[in-house]
């Protein structure tokens, strides 16, 4: 390849940042087609019924263009209003979600926290262990060696021969989390799973999130809370319906955010 | 590379960077499903004891459920419509003809709800979505050996002995996995893009139901020749039925066809090929939620 690496937009310490870039996302845009059913909502349709089928196809914008890098041993934090792109963002960076227009471009496949859609209800906790290490890429053997630090952080030793649907919620959160956890990220996108769970296991996921950053990782942490993005972030990216408004270190972003939110 | 640009970071100007959720080649994609393998297997078992687990007969369901359909299939065709007249051990023919249907048709419209009941395993976790289907053919196939055991018994029970023909049953079982496999591969992709399919596949399903030749014998009331004989002898289901008879029944009637197995790996091997690069070729559409 010629040439320096160049400096990539966002880059909230200017240019010249010698550290390796591990996801790229470059340009990036995300819109779906859904079919829309119902009367659309707008200020001029006194004229039409609400019975009346006004559907059809709609595009949704999702994401406008997006542009950033992201560092090895970057902690970033994503925050805006619910509906404003952030998950799909996270979808569109881990590959699930595909762009309509830009491209992403990752050192690893980056992989989002989360099992949940691969565990079955009417199983015991011990096959869902199983069951969601595999979902994970583990093979048979590496889920047998963790298995014992899995039920350990779970909590939920003395249950876990019984069904999952016996479970309360808290506790199902904390299996997710402790199986999701189980498996080495070298990219991981936490999406609001810290919420969950009672203090101590809060506190308990939190060390486990920085632990995986500590060990050579990147981290996203898509949360509404401002405290635990502070807790745990370096740098921040602020998303507003579909567009990157800010990118920078975590207060300064922080600050603007919470104050565009005071002053409506 | 001469390519840049001011704004824009392209692939190629970051080194050890690859582009994220492109489709990977065919060879490397199906290196993945088999990496996948033990996934693929928990997935299949695990759904059936959840299935079986709130039952209290549990794993007797399996099969009491197909042999309660032949019953009932027996009861209105055999006796009430007499379709029955004139084929040798008609309960034995009837059972392996049920029991052999159900395994394909179970595979074909569960396999093709595979990747549209999963959208939210589909849009969290990264793998390759050909296991989805498998699992789903691999989780009938574990469903269908005992019932080729009860189809066994029920040979044996008409006085059909087991034989060294028997052991054709290996391969039968394979090149009829290898099809309902590629089928549901199809379907599965197919519902993807037109969500009314599944509404449509169950009378697709009952269609073949009723002209392979379950509860009356094809060969008895169709001349060589006709028409009908001609498509039924063409047609895969036809082809897996009377093999399947002609393995475990003896008699005149069930002399073996040989030539219908030609035909059956013919046309599992096609839909297999087929239904692979069908379905690997939309990996990427599998995520969207449109």
């Amino acid at each position: 390849m010629a040439g320096p690496t160049e400096s990539p937009l966002g880059d909230p310490r200017g240019a010249g940042d010698a550290r390796r870039p591990v996801v790229v996302v470059d340009d990036v845009h995300v819109e779906y087609k859904v079919l829309s059913t119902g009367k659309r909502a707008g200020p001029a349709e006194t004229g039409r019924r609400l019975l009346q089928r006004s559907g059809g196809t709609r595009t949704v914008h999702a994401l406008k263009g997006v542009s950033f890098t992201a560092y090895e041993n970057d902690s970033i934090g994503v925050i805006g209003s619910n509906g404003s792109g952030k998950s799909t963002l996270m979808r569109a960076i881990t590959g699930l979600t595909p762009t309509s227009r830009g491209s992403i471009h990752a050192a690893s496949r980056p992989s989002m926290l989360g099992v949940g859609a691969a565990l079955i209800k009417d199983l015991s906790g011990e096959r869902n262990v199983i069951l969601g290490g595999l979902a994970l890429g583990l093979s048979r053997a590496e889920i047998e060696a963790k298995y014992e630090d899995i039920v350990d952080f779970s909590g939920i030793r003395d249950f876990i021969d019984l069904p999952m649907r016996t479970y309360s919620s808290g506790m199902t959160a904390r299996l997710k989390f402790a199986i999701a956890t189980a498996r080495d990220h070298e990219i991981l996108i936490v999406d609001e799973a810290l919420a969950v769970g009672d203090q101590a296991f809060r506190q308990r996921s939190e060390a486990r999130i920085r632990e995986i950053r500590d060990g050579a990782g990147t981290v996203f942490l898509v949360s509404h809370s401002m405290r635990s993005i502070r807790d745990t972030c370096n740098r921040v990216l602020w998303i507003d319906r579909g567009v990157l408004v800010m990118d920078g270190a975590t207060d300064e972003v922080v600050d603007a955010y919470e104050q565009s939110r005071s002053t409506p | 590379m001469s390519r840049q640009r001011v704004n824009t970071s392209p692939p190629s100007a970051v080194p050890g960077l690859t582009k994220v959720g492109g489709r990977p080649p065919l060879g490397a994609y199906l290196a993945d499903v088999v990496r996948h393998r033990e996934f693929i297997q928990a997935l299949a078992r695990f759904r059936i004891e959840a299935d079986n687990g709130r039952n209290r007969l549990g794993m007797a369901w399996v099969v009491l459920r197909p042999l309660l359909n032949a019953g009932v299939y027996g009861l209105v065709f055999g006796f009430v419509l007499q379709t029955s007249r004139g084929v040798d051990d008609f309960v034995a023919f009837l059972v392996i003809g049920v029991l052999m249907f159900e395994y394909f048709s179970t595979s074909f419209s569960t396999g093709a709800k595979s990747i549209t009941t999963n959208a939210a395993l589909v849009q969290s976790l990264a793998f390759p979505r050909m296991a989805l289907p498998l699992a789903l053919v691999a989780e009938r196939f574990l469903q269908f050996v005992p019932m080729v055991g009860v189809m066994a018994a029920f040979a044996i029970g008409y006085g059909n002995l087991p034989d060294l023909e028997w052991l054709l049953l290996v391969p039968l079982v394979a090149l009829f996995t290898v099809f309902n496999t590629g089928l549901a591969l199809i379907t599965a992709r197919l519902t993807v893009h037109f969500r009314d399919l599944t509404n449509l596949l169950p009378f697709i399903s009952r269609m073949f139901f009723y002209t392979s030749g379950i509860f009356y014998s094809i060969d008895q009331r169709f001349d060589p020749g006709t028409t009908f004989r001609t498509v039924a002898d063409a047609q895969p289901i036809h082809e897996f039925l009377s093999l399947g008879r002609a393995v475990l029944l003896d008699g005149p009637d069930y002399a073996m066809p040989w030539h219908f197995w030609g035909y059956a790996a013919a046309w599992s091997v096609a839909v297999l090929v087929l239904g692979t690069i069908f379905f690997w070729a939309a990996e990427e559409r599998y995520g969207r939620t449109d």
